[in-house]
């Protein structure tokens, strides 16, 4: 019986090995596999969805093809969890043998990718996780940003902040990477036109809890508020926010996810938010038009901020391979191209920093009925400082 | 701080305290009268608010005067689906270990999260406000109070009024009283322990969505938003003391005081402030505060 | 010194020549699993062979991982693979001294949640003050040394992990078969009897306890080396649970039921995700991983160790027998 228990777990042991192989395709000549690590579950589930749809979008624009190579995809959900995230992004890298990354939205996880990335040399497109690492202290050759990094938002608000006359800004947000560095962006933009930030608020993400703040803020009453919240967490402080009668008397502003997907849930509550981010409602441009109606026909969806950022993150692709004749492996030729490149995008033409972040303008935005109408330029041609880059 | 602000800050700690009351009263509910525990209670929770979200416009539609009915409408479905639920599942956990029931609970929260996904999307969603109730009251020349948070609070007092009434006062409650204590004896006087079962599971179920459903406008409808309410629900039936209703609220209110407090003051610890309390309570009173 | 079954022996030697047979990311994928598995072992003890029901399993393994990065000397240089194991376990073991001091104190239910609250204590900690590195948690560039051991080859570092694993399982089977084990057995079985023999239980279950955690924060530093990374999930509840899962899967009772429960549960996640099984759907892969922990437990209580002796008790209408303390292994 021993005997037959050894024999088994034999099998089983054999059969592991098996698995992932014959689950993985199996590498054919020419094609180009694209593995996307994105969430699939949890709270920013829609967020992944839209930058697959994006992606998916440009590719199928190409006829499914990118540099004459037929794509093929891969997924990985990172479960917005950055304790699976090295062994997650190691199954597309050692197990499926991927040409290039795409993901993911959540910082904690993109920064284990890109240590990852940076170790094995593959291709890594950030097609929205804003964490300033990734393009700086952990900037790479092989590691692009579609998106934005955390600080730009802020800085484009703070320099709005300053020219509207504020002088005294309480700031509120999460106890994290995105909150922390989204305000220190804005602290530089504001300080730099005569601001000074009263009192920087925060409370431990992802806690939702914001009366006790709320009821500091009130305290305090400085002229104005900045803060930065995503998802769940912006719908409820923004009704918050109005509930508690401050939206009357201080004007409060944000970076644009605030109100990115939000303001569905959000309704009356965001009417007239002003908000800073790359993107907007009603740019007008035609470029931005046949992008939306593409997505709208495709998916029946309106595209957001994030599709836009998946989009790019598939021209970007196409540029680079482009330029290297679909070698994937070319990461000299490949970044060469992109840092002399011009990204034709539905947000407006943008190029790329020296440490591969999207220099880009920002728009500044108000919310009217369940858009976040442009209302001008709050900053053009913004470059992350990308510190502690050495590339 | 000055005097007016601190007396706002303890209408936030008694507000938050109250609707998390509302929700644990139903967790230890269960715990205490039938020894099942059940992880998927935060589930409940998430459930009562989709509920909101997605029955207000049907509710709404078929019979008007969408908040009521909304809520109504809510409170039937889930005593029937806490009724369903005990049947098919949860009365084949009374036999089973402890270990058992953390783990098929636990399984059952996966499921119900990626059933909602299936259903319902990923999507954040927000339920608005009843006119009626979307006033605010004027608190100092700056800030104002919602109504809709003092309904809240009101609604979470009359409950636990209630629950007093029916355990203490009525023979449902003495009934529910006697079968903790000896299952076989209450049996043997005639009286139909499984259908006793089934009706507390039932309003314990029923609990915790209604107190998804009233805070559905507040705290807006997203993915994940049980697992937090899960875990801070347990710190208040630790604290409390399993079964004891009363405990249950001291332990609530207690929580939101140092919760409110700890954002302002200490903003660093707040989350472990709620924790640290725990353990000092159970240094003085290792059964927590109220033993049943 | 009763002989190891030579089931387990074929499980190490497996794993000892598995390098030669798999591609690096099978490599990687089972070195994850023995560090599953050695906490799974952990575990074991307390759940298993004391009958303690601890749902806080995860801070103990997350303690060990931030010693291991937050220990590291601050010049870059690769810390001795000695001093920071040694810290990494005895500071996991010394939290777990002080949550089982205060958790023993209740029994039951209560001990279950008042361990996942202090689990919970910890992550919090980890997660909001300054001393944890915050939510995107910390990395660390280089990994310990230790004479001719040089951890940051990959071959060196699966042989330590293996080496762990081993040196875990002996430890546990032989204290187990000890006066010691005995009376953890005795603890299990009917602590009342225990005590009413003039048995003072509340050590040795502190002593079990402690131990369950420094082995825990032992698979955690593990875990710190090999990722390079760590961050507050590896405190969090979801871990504890599926340790829990783990051990229930392989079966509770036998230390071998920890090994196959990880290896297992690894295989089932790895099976739910997978497109090529289920196309689209496997993007909703927690459902079928919930219903299976749910199918498991309701049909399978005694695990998949106990799955042989269960299908030939069926076959020849025999009732099921308990586990004795033989099958401790």
């Amino acid at each position: 019986m021993q005997k037959r228990n050894a024999l088994l777990s034999v099998a089983a042991l054999a059969l592991m090995t098996a698995m992932p192989s014959a689950w993985a395709q199996a590498q054919t000549q020419g094609k180009l596999k694209v593995g996307f690590m994105l969430p699939a579950s949890g709270t920013f589930a829609s967020l992944g969805t839209a930058i697959d749809n994006g992606f998916r979008l440009y590719v199928n624009e190409q006829g499914g093809k990118i540099a004459g190579r037929e794509v093929e995809y891969v997924r990985v959900d990172d479960e917005s969890d950055p304790s699976k995230a090295t062994d997650n992004v190691n199954k597309l890298i050692k197990r499926d043998n991927v040409d290039v990354i795409v993901g993911t939205v959540h910082s904690g996880v993109v920064m284990a990718m890109a240590k990852a990335a940076k170790e094995s040399g593959t291709l890594l497109l950030v097609p929205n996780a804003g964490a300033d690492a990734v393009t700086g202290p952990m900037c790479a050759p092989n590691i692009f940003r579609s998106s934005f990094s955390n600080w730009q938002p802020g800085y484009a608000m703070g320099e709005v902040a300053a020219k509207k006359g504020h002088k005294k800004i309480v700031t509120i947000t999460w106890k994290y990477a995105a909150g922390d560095e989204t305000v220190k962006g804005f602290k530089s933009g504001f300080e730099k036109g005569g601001g000074t930030v009263v009192k920087e608020l925060s409370l431990p993400f992802p806690n939702v809890e914001f009366q006790a703040l709320l009821t500091e803020i009130a305290a305090l009453k400085p002229d104005a508020v900045f803060t930065f919240f995503a998802g769940g967490g912006a719908v409820k402080f923004v009704k918050d926010y109005s509930a508690a009668g401050l939206k009357k008397t201080i004007p409060l502003y944000g970076s644009g996810f605030l109100t990115d997907g939000t303001l569905e849930a959000q309704g009356a509550d965001a009417d007239g938010l002003l908000t800073t981010l790359h993107y907007a409602d009603g740019l007008n441009t035609k470029r931005d038009q046949a992008f939306r109606l593409a997505y709208a026909k495709t998916y029946k969806l309106q595209p957001d901020v994030y599709a836009v950022q998946g989009y790019d993150a598939g021209q970007m692709l196409g540029i680079g391979l482009n330029a290297t004749k679909g070698d994937a492996k070319n990461i000299q030729g490949f970044a060469q191209a992109l840092r002399n490149a011009k990204i034709d995008s539905p947000r407006g033409p943008f190029t790329l920093s020296k440490n591969h972040n999207p220099v880009q303008d920002f728009y500044l935005r108000k919310v009217v009925g369940k858009e976040n109408v442009m209302e001008g330029i709050a900053s053009k041609a913004l470059a992350d400082p990308g510190l502690g880059c050495k590339m | 701080m000055d005097f007016a602000t601190f007396l706002i800050q303890c209408l936030n700690a008694m507000q938050y305290g109250l609707l998390l009351f509302l929700v644990a009263s139903g967790l230890t509910l269960i715990f205490g009268i039938m020894g099942v525990i059940n992880l998927a209670h935060g589930s409940f929770y998430m459930i009562g608010a989709y509920m909101a979200y997605a029955l207000a416009p049907v509710v709404g539609a078929a019979f008007g005067g969408e908040f009521f009915s909304t809520m109504v409408a809510g409170l039937v479905l889930s005593v029937i689906l806490g009724y369903v639920l005990e049947w098919a599942f949860f009365s084949f956990l009374y036999e089973r270990e402890h270990l058992q029931q953390v783990l098929m609970t636990y399984g059952l929260i996966l499921v119900f999260e990626e059933l909602r996904s299936l259903m319902v999307g990923d999507d954040v969603h927000g339920v608005t406000v009843p006119p009626f109730l979307n006033g605010t009251l004027q608190l100092n020349d700056v800030m104002t109070y919602p109504v809709y948070r003092l309904f809240i609070s009101g609604v979470c007092l009359l409950l636990a009024v209630l629950m007093w009434f029916v355990f203490t006062r009525t023979r449902l409650g003495m009934m529910i009283r006697a079968g903790t204590n000896n299952r076989e004896m209450v049996q043997s006087l005639g009286i139909d322990i499984t259908l006793l079962y089934r009706i507390v599971f039932a309003i314990g179920v029923a609990l915790a969505v209604f107190a998804g459903m009233i805070a559905a406008p507040v705290s807006s409808v997203y993915p994940n938003m049980g697992n937090a309410v899960l875990i801070i629900c347990f710190v208040v039936v630790v604290i409390g003391g399993i079964g004891s209703i009363k405990g249950a609220l001291v332990a609530a209110l207690l929580i939101g005081i140092v919760d409110t407090f700890g954002k302002v003051l200490v903003p660093q610890m707040a989350g472990v402030l709620v924790y640290v309390l725990m353990a000092l309570i159970l240094l003085w009173r290792p059964n927590g505060l109220f033993k049943d | 010194m009763r002989h190891p079954s030579s089931f387990v022996m074929a499980v190490f030697g497996l794993l000892a020549l598995w390098p030669t047979m798999a591609s690096s990311y099978g490599v990687d994928l089972v070195a994850k699993i023995m560090i599953y598995a050695l906490l799974a072992l952990s575990l074991e003890l307390l759940v298993g062979s004391t009958g303690l029901v601890c749902f806080g399993q995860a801070a103990f393994f997350g303690i060990g991982a931030y010693a291991a990065l937050l220990l590291a000397p601050a010049d870059g240089s690769a810390p001795s693979l000695l001093w920071s194991l040694v810290s990494a376990v005895v500071l996991a073991g010394a939290y777990a001294l002080a949550v089982g001091a205060l958790s023993l104190r209740t029994q039951g239910v209560y001990f279950i949640m008042v361990t996942l609250a202090f689990s919970q204590m910890a992550y919090y900690v980890v997660h909001d003050t300054p001393l944890g590195g915050g939510t995107d948690g910390i990395y660390m560039y280089v990994k310990p040394a230790l004479g001719w051991i040089d951890l940051d080859q990959p071959m060196h570092l699966y042989g330590f992990i293996w080496f762990s694993l081993l040196t875990g399982y002996v430890f546990l089977t032989q204290l187990l078969r000890s006066p010691f084990g005995r009376a953890l057995a005795g603890i299990r079985v009917n602590e009342q009897r225990m005590k009413a023999t003039g048995f003072s239980t509340y050590p040795y279950k502190l002593a079990a306890f402690t131990l369950s955690g420094a082995m825990a924060g032992w698979s955690g530093y593990l875990f710190a080396i090999k990722d390079g990374f760590v961050n507050p999930e590896l405190l969090s509840w979801h871990l504890s649970g599926a340790v829990l899962v783990m051990i229930i899967l392989g079966g509770l009772g036998q230390m071998r039921g920890a090994l196959i429960g990880a290896f297992a549960f690894a295989l089932l996640q790895e099976l739910f995700q997978s497109e090529a099984v289920f196309g689209s759907y496997a993007k909703h892969w927690h459902l079928g991983l919930g219903l299976a922990i749910m199918a498991c437990v309701a049909f399978m209580p005694h695990g998949l160790v106990a799955l042989p002796q269960q299908f030939r008790e069926r076959l020849s209408g025999r009732a099921p027998s308990k586990h004795t303390e033989e099958d401790a292994a």
